[in-house]
């Protein structure tokens, strides 16, 4: 516990971070009078997918928010591809949970996604011919190119997660920060994402996701972050989602049995 | 007299006021919106009751100036800034306090007016020789208008329009999502800060001709009768400003054609006829077509169902189930089925057992989330997969597919 409090140290001084998609150095963040998330570090190398693990609570969410300065953190700094994060916030894409939107809300699936071109149309700039096309290939990618005049009211759970990310996509950013994406979705749907998402770490983009299902863990993603509060281990696959750190994250909550299991689950 | 009125016949200050009126509601219309698909349509109304002590404030002071204190202007800036007040008291307390908007905006609505209340009361006995009219703001008063004061809406709803249309993106974005809008890097709170300004723009604008009570209708009812009849958030907002403009022009020409009818509460009739027009008849959100959507289904359930027992030779209990049968000619009076009610009884079942493979069939999973009981099987599957399923279920190929 000790270690984890002093490591405050700035970002600027340490070597080899410069063209890191996402390096967070002492980052806490509280709700009230009690951390959220408290003085936690992180590292994501570019190319990678990384998985943010933790029980119900533990800070998952509100890390990813605070990263992106939705939330004001109380300390620590951020930085994305080593500059701050205001100014790479173009390289950015962030995909909300699911359920944090009204979907009565009167708009069509095309629309959503031409969200995700806001910079590019501006505030006057007329919608034309390349951005709709642009909207319908992201939806293409995502399988929802037939529901692009649908009302987003009509769609299913996995569907509105599909449109979210077809939004993330239109941005082309280098950095996608997604909250629970496969939460509550149909198979169908987490094939989709899970596709999408490898074929953008083929691209050399960097993928972050906070993740619920211990069980697809190890085929997913190359590497884990396990918070539960304070940051309990990060690194590949491999060696940082073990059975010692599964029971440190999870404490009483996972059955050792289980933990064992998922711990061997192969790559 | 009405027809008159509606073509601006009825003299110079109804049509100033009819042509004020329209303005006015267009510019409510359209701004209410964005108040509406944000979720705050009741900020709208402590916004306006907050404009009360400004106005009389502001007759002090230019009273005390040795003016007259009717000045329009003057009273409408001194609204302006109670209002500001007003505005900036809600989002400090419900951003800095742990107390909910909606209880927020009823300490500020009272307490405004209250205050307003007691210095109107002030004023009557101040200038007991004066008839400050200041009364007419709390309902609106179009008796006397002025040019000046059709020029004061006009030029007021032309900004408020402009920058509407200025700021149509970002605050279709942070209505929708806020967090994803944070995310982008959109200044969230600095967004919803000028959607209220330009709300307040509206309400002390629009002070003379419907009053500080019911702007807030005229703020609300366009946007929400608009939505009855689009799925999509540009089209409310042009629908609302025309629903705006039709009933400040019809209520102030219907309040112009007899004596004695006030503008600013007949224009919010209006509205809400046009409200009450759009909730019965609108298409898909209308009450109307709730109830046929429902009556629709439930029939289709019941054919199903009855189908489904004829196939299996199981009695039907359910009087509108045989109605339906008998009136589709599926079954004759005496409750036997007919020749086309058993081909078709014998589908259906047929087809239970092929959904039954699709929703048993990993491969068939997208196919198996539409299943509800009622859809044709035809319409998810092709040809060749209902013959490749009908393999397998084996038994008689014959049915008529």
């Amino acid at each position: 516990m000790l270690e984890l409090a002093s490591t405050h140290g700035t970002v600027p001084g340490e070597t080899g971070l410069e063209n890191s998609p996402l390096v967070v150095r002492g980052l806490t963040v509280s709700y009230g009078q009690k951390p959220a998330v408290f003085s936690v570090d992180m590292t994501v190398q570019t190319g990678t997918m990384t998985a943010i693990i933790g029980p119900n609570g533990a800070g998952k969410s509100t890390l990813l928010k605070a990263v992106l300065g939705i939330v004001k953190p109380l300390s620590g700094q951020v930085q994305v591809f080593g500059k701050t994060l205001n100014a790479q916030r173009g390289r950015i894409a962030y995909v909300p949970q699911r359920a944090s939107v009204d979907w009565d809300f009167p708009t069509r699936v095309i629309d959503v996604v031409l969200m995700g071109l806001y910079r590019q149309l501006g505030l006057l700039g007329r919608v034309r011919a390349q951005h709709m096309a642009r909207a319908t290939d992201c939806l293409d990618r995502v399988g929802m190119r037939d529901f692009a005049n649908r009302q987003i009211g009509q769609l299913s759970g996995g569907q509105q997660q599909r449109i979210f990310l077809a939004r993330a996509l239109a941005q082309d950013a280098d950095l996608y920060l997604l909250d629970e994406p496969f939460a509550g979705v149909d198979a169908a749907t987490e094939k989709a994402i899970i596709s999408v998402l490898k074929s953008l770490r083929a691209e050399g983009k960097t993928v972050v996701a906070v993740h619920h299902d211990l069980t697809t863990v190890a085929e997913y993603f190359d590497n884990v972050f396990l918070i539960n509060t304070r940051k309990v281990a990060e690194g590949p696959v491999a060696t940082a989602f073990s059975a010692d750190t599964l029971q440190l994250t999870y404490g009483g909550r996972l059955a050792t049995a289980q933990i064992d299991q998922l711990a061997q689950v192969p790559g | 007299m009405i027809v008159d009125a509606l073509l601006l016949q009825l003299g110079y200050n109804a049509t100033l006021v009819a042509l004020g009126a329209t303005l006015l509601g267009i510019s409510a219309g359209v701004t209410g919106t964005f108040l509406f698909l944000r979720k705050r349509a009741l900020v709208s109304d402590a916004i306006s009751h907050a404009t009360l002590p400004g106005v009389c404030l502001a007759f002090i002071i230019m009273v005390g100036m040795g003016g007259d204190g009717r000045n329009l202007i003057g009273l409408l800036a001194g609204s302006a800034v109670s209002a500001s007040v007003g505005l900036l008291c809600l989002s400090w307390l419900t951003r800095h306090t742990r107390l909910a908007e909606d209880a927020a905006i009823g300490v500020i609505l009272s307490v405004f007016f209250g205050l307003g209340i007691v210095l109107l009361t002030v004023i009557q006995t101040m200038s007991s020789g004066r008839q400050a009219g200041l009364e007419g703001f709390l309902l609106g008063s179009t008796a006397g208008m002025l040019w000046a004061d059709a020029m004061v809406v006009a030029v007021g709803g032309a900004v408020v329009l402009a920058l509407i249309l200025l700021l149509r993106r970002p605050m279709t974005l942070v209505a929708f999502d806020p967090e994803y809008a944070a995310a982008r890097g959109l200044p969230v709170d600095r967004i919803d800060l000028a959607m209220m300004g330009l709300v307040m723009a509206v309400t002390v604008v629009g002070l003379k001709i419907v009053g500080l009570i019911l702007i807030v209708a005229l703020l609300i009812i366009p946007p929400v009768t608009a939505r009855f009849w689009t799925e999509r958030s540009d089209r409310v907002v042009l629908l609302a400003g025309l629903i705006g403009g039709f009933s400040g022009y019809v209520g102030a020409g219907l309040s112009a054609s007899a004596p004695n009818l006030p503008t600013g509460p007949i224009i919010v009739l209006v509205g809400f006829t046009c409200f009450v027009i759009s909730l019965l008849l609108a298409p898909n959100r209308g009450v109307l077509a709730a109830v046929l959507g429902h009556l629709r289904f439930q029939r289709r359930v019941h054919l199903r169902q009855g189908l489904l027992a004829l196939a299996q030779s199981q009695p039907i209990y359910e009087n509108l189930t045989l109605r339906l049968l008998r009136r589709a000619d599926l079954v004759r009076a005496d409750g036997v089925a007919t020749e086309t009610g058993r081909a078709r009884a014998a589908k259906a079942l047929r087809d239970e057992k092929r959904w039954e493979v699709v929703r048993a069939d990993q491969a068939h999973e997208a196919a198996a989330a539409l299943y509800d009981g009622l859809r044709d099987i035809e319409t998810v599957l092709t040809r060749d997969q209902i013959v490749d399923i009908d393999a397998r279920i084996g038994g008689p190929q014959g049915v008529g597919a």
